[in-house]
């Protein structure tokens, strides 16, 4: 996450002075029937990290698109930086893209390829070499200058793309899936890469993704996208802890869903789920009215796990292990509770020799807290 | 097995490309005589060691010499070159914006583009070059409908001229030309011009920038492949063409049928073939070229 010079915490959406880079106001694209964007406003601020992130064919795509002029809305209005944008066509825009296939030039050099966004500012040759040697040594490819594209290796390229599209010193980088292309663990660099390169350069960039983990790594904010609509725009944290609804709960991350109805909203909500058992209790995660159908949303993770009846702890049920899960720094318990609904647990394998003390056909009891869960409208 | 398989290309070149080679060669060191078959010597494998010597020593340049003694045949063959450079060049400035379209036509049309450029191969080309008499004959279509139109009051001279020789070019290989470009265009990732314009470029300098230099390999296979069959044309300038039309084609017709001279005939064909080996062998690097950068 960006993190300013001073020491409060990089948030500018929080400062109501703060002026945003990119105003999105009431914008909505429609190809023939279809709407792919349906009347979304949003405001990023300069040097966010900003995250679009949603399944294929939310309209994530079809919005960074917009931003760099390759579609205009059907209506509604773009700004960047208090400009604007619907008459501005793409080669006028103070916005770089970096595309998905990373669109290279294979007739060009990687150095000529850098050199080319350079090259039609007009600017002279001492200039454009500088500047170019600058982005070679940023993303570490002074070696590679002379190669053509397919003579360097994906994650090169990948790297190649990103200098090229940083080369203008844009006042906005559009991402287009910068890493879908990688094998995991590159990826995994990459991104730490990514943020530390948007850290040093200042630059406000926009990233579209459909990998949740991706996103809550590198992004500053994270919109979460559906169906054109944004669902939630929030920090990472936030996004994880308190996700407005069960869409987002269920899309980012791992989470039991359990389905029931509002039975109290005194301390906490309270939902009840099956006949004769007590309501699980957690937090509103959105304005609730007694009696509403809703679903409590609990991260695996947040459960514990015991042989014995916890008795400090009002949530909690009994129920049957079906699945150990093995993963090496965690296990995964599936335990089936006797109403038909399956639970998830994680328990962190802390020590190398640990003893394990559940195994497969076990009566385990699961609890948590009262503030562990969320109550969602459904 | 394996040497019965790579012996195939081997037996079918010999047997059809050396051996004639080797025959015309062997005809063109000849001398005319009237005679069936109208050259002389002949090898007369009866008469032994020496028969087969008494033949060889026969064999002289003297054709050779000949070519450079009369004007024509040089005149013939720069001529040659100059109309299939020409050709060539109009081929390309005709076809490149037709394999454009047709690589920028909704894909669902594609095929049918595709069909339509194909479609001509299916009648002889010695029709399709007929019919062109009839459109371009002072009585033809085309004078009928610029009379009609009232662009021009006397009918123009236009068959037996040079003009119709690059018409009937033109038409005959405007498919190798647009089908190679069409192929480097369509595979082109639609993207790279969508980054070139969002670095600065407009979409004129995007074309040149971009497109142009992608073409590149497409352009240079169409035009060898039309420059090629060219320079040896005899049907079209001797349809199309009018006296004044020189090309070695025509030439080396005449000289086989005409004056039945096929000894000089021949060595008009040898040394076309000789001239022509550049260019194939320059067609066969770019191809390697392009399958190298691919990979």
């Amino acid at each position: 996450m960006a993190v300013s010079g001073k020491d409060d915490v990089f948030a500018p959406w929080k400062d109501a002075t703060a002026e945003p880079l990119i105003k999105i106001n009431g914008v909505t694209k429609r190809f023939g029937d279809f709407t792919a964007i349906d009347n979304i406003s949003l405001e990023i601020y300069p040097q966010e990290f900003f995250a679009l992130l949603g399944p294929s064919g939310c309209g994530k795509t079809t919005l960074m698109r917009m931003l760099a002029g390759f579609e205009t809305p059907t209506s509604g209005v773009i700004s960047i930086d208090g400009q604007d944008m619907s008459t501005v066509p793409p080669n006028k825009r103070a916005v770089n893209m970096m595309f998905q296939s990373y669109a290279l030039f294979p007739h060009l050099s990687v150095w000529e390829n850098i050199a080319f966004g350079l090259r039609r500012d007009g600017l002279d040759k001492e200039k454009i070499a500088a500047r170019v040697e600058e982005m070679l040594k940023l993303v570490q490819l002074g070696k590679f200058a002379k190669r053509k594209p397919h003579q360097i290796s994906g994650g090169q390229r990948q790297r190649v793309a990103l200098a090229r599209s940083l080369a203008k010193a844009p006042k906005l980088l559009l991402l287009d899936e910068p890493l879908g292309a990688l094998d995991k663990k590159l990826r995994q660099e990459t991104q730490f890469e990514l943020m530390d390169i948007q850290e040093k350069t200042g630059t406000t960039f926009v990233i579209v993704t459909h990998d949740q983990e991706e996103a809550m790594t590198v992004a500053s904010r994270v919109a979460v996208m559906d169906h054109g609509q944004l669902i939630q725009v929030e920090t990472p944290e936030v996004i994880y802890e308190q996700p407005n609804s069960v869409y987002v709960a269920d899309f980012i991350g791992d989470v039991n869903l359990i389905e029931g109805s509002v039975s109290g909203l005194d301390s906490g909500a309270e939902l009840a789920w099956a006949e004769g058992r007590d309501p699980l209790i957690g937090q509103p995660g959105a304005s609730l009215s007694k009696g509403q159908s809703a679903s409590f949303a609990i991260r695996p993770e947040k459960i514990a796990i015991s042989a014995e009846e916890p008795q400090d702890r009002r949530n909690r049920v009994q129920g049957k292990i079906l699945d150990i899960g093995y993963l090496g720094n965690l296990s995964t318990y599936h335990v089936e509770l006797p109403d038909g609904p399956i639970i998830k647990c994680e328990v962190g394998n802390r020590s190398r020799i640990e003893r394990r003390d559940f195994t497969w056909e076990d009566e385990v009891w699961l609890s948590w807290s009262d503030t562990a869960g969320l109550v969602l409208p459904r | 097995m394996r040497r019965l398989l790579v012996g195939v290309p081997y037996v079918w070149l010999l047997v059809l490309f050396l051996v004639p080679f080797g025959i015309v060669l062997k005809i063109s060191l000849s001398d005319i005589a009237l005679a069936i078959p109208p050259y002389t010597p002949t090898l007369d494998l009866s008469g032994g060691w020496a028969g087969i010597r008494e033949f060889f020593s026969q064999l002289d340049l003297e054709n050779y010499v000949f070519l450079t003694s009369d004007d024509l045949y040089w005149k013939a063959y720069l001529s040659s070159l100059q109309i299939a450079v020409i050709a060539t060049f109009l081929t390309l400035l005709a076809g490149f914006p037709i394999a454009y379209g047709m690589a920028r036509a909704p894909e669902e049309w594609r095929p049918a583009l595709l069909m339509l450029v194909i479609l001509p191969f299916w009648t002889s080309f010695l029709i399709r070059v007929y019919a062109w008499i009839g459109i371009l004959s002072t009585e033809g279509f085309l004078n009928q409908f610029l009379l009609w139109t009232g662009l021009i009051s006397e009918p123009l001279t236009i068959l037996n001229t040079n003009t119709a020789v690059y018409i009937g070019i033109v038409y005959t290989y405007l498919p190798f030309m647009i089908l190679p470009i069409y192929a480097t265009l369509e595979r082109m990732d639609a993207s790279l011009l969508e980054a070139a314009e969002d670095l600065g470029c407009s979409r004129i300098q995007a074309f040149w920038l971009v497109t142009l230099p992608l073409a590149r390999p497409g352009v240079v296979a169409g035009c060898f492949l039309v420059f090629i069959p060219t320079l040896g044309e005899f049907v079209i300038p001797s349809l199309l063409g009018g006296s004044d039309t020189l090309m070695i084609g025509k030439v080396l017709w005449e000289e086989f049928f005409n004056n039945r001279d096929w000894p000089v005939a021949s060595a008009v064909a040898i040394i076309l073939l000789l001239i022509l080996i550049v260019p194939i062998i320059l067609f066969q690097r770019n191809q390697q070229l392009n399958r190298e950068a691919e990979q």
